[in-house]
């Protein structure tokens, strides 16, 4: 298969994430969209290192999914501590960034 | 076949991604990721990427999505129901999803390089294999991977004190009493009695053993 297929493959899966971006409200699921932008991103890198033959590529995808872990990390952390608070688990209730 | 296992994958992997945006219940969604990172995989191991591969199942399927179905059943995300979200947001953003479509389809497709219709540069022996990913990162890349190190300590950390308990902030709870921790022998040195809240034996009556002395 040529790089270009995976290439469309990859910006067809960024799109999704980015309208679940959009759509979806509820953070878990937001966190779960980004994951799917940050690995349609994998994608490209990857499918670009095979096109070069060179193993950089894939060196950038691997810390691409470390930072992804400290996302998570962090956005789950956040979660836990938003529902600890009873606060409602929906992004267009939590407007205000006051303690 | 290579064809064939392409294709299989890449209706795999858009069909997880539609499932976690489409899926009304974050459980499932998580569960359509995992199928979703396993497709991915394995369009790495056809692009030769085995270390990259390898690492997506492990730490990608694997560990973060335990922690993400632990937090979800931790949180009972199916249980939260959301008000429906107006027509016109959903319209705009399809509008604006399909726009970036195009403009990517438009780079990929009228870009001017020319490997990018080939099947890539001529496969050499050892490419994206474990020694070479483990060579260069601890070689060329040894900078962004110490950074990459101290990026997870400190994500460990602030994670751990974002959802630590805090007094006060969950409701039913009674305000911090500062005189609990206050013991006459050293912390977490106390008897098994006091360890499933018995009295203090030792403040309370004195030991019959020392009776007997006296």
């Amino acid at each position: 298969m040529s790089i270009a297929w995976y290439l469309v493959v990859s910006a067809l899966i960024f799109c999704i994430g980015a309208g679940g971006v959009l759509v979806r409200r509820n953070p878990l699921v937001i966190l779960l969209c980004l994951e799917l932008m940050l690995n349609a991103a994998n994608l490209a890198l990857i499918a670009f290192a095979r096109m070069h033959g060179n193993n950089d590529g894939q060196i950038f995808a691997l810390i691409v999914m470390v930072v992804a872990a400290c996302e998570v990390t962090v956005g789950l952390g956040l979660i836990v501590a938003i529902f600890r608070r009873r606060l409602p688990i929906d992004v267009d209730e939590l407007r205000e960034l006051q303690g | 076949m290579s064809t064939i296992v392409f294709f299989v994958a890449a209706i795999g992997a858009i069909a997880g991604a539609i499932g976690v945006v489409a899926l009304r219940n974050p459980f499932y969604s998580v569960l359509a990721l995992v199928g979703h990172l396993l497709s991915l995989a394995a369009l790495f191991l056809l692009l030769r990427a085995e270390f990259v591969a390898a690492a997506q199942v492990v730490v990608y399927a694997g560990a973060v999505m335990v922690l993400y179905l632990f937090v979800v059943s931790y949180i009972g995300g199916g249980a939260t129901q959301l008000t429906p979200g107006g027509a016109p947001l959903r319209a705009v953003a399809g509008g604006a999803v399909l726009a970036l479509f195009a403009e990517l389809a438009i780079a990929v497709l009228g870009s001017g390089l020319k490997a990018i219709d080939s099947d890539g540069a001529p496969y050499v022996p050892g490419f994206g294999t474990p020694a070479q990913i483990g060579e260069a990162l601890l070689t060329k890349f040894l900078f962004p991977f110490e950074v990459a190190s101290l990026l997870l300590l400190v994500a460990a950390v602030g994670a751990v004190v974002l959802a630590r308990r805090r007094a006060g902030t969950t409701l039913g709870d009674e305000p911090e009493d500062a005189t609990r921790w206050i013991t006459p022998r050293s912390l977490f040195t106390g008897t098994m009695a006091e360890a499933v809240g018995g009295p203090h034996r030792a403040q309370t009556e004195p030991e019959p053993v020392e009776e007997l002395r006296s």
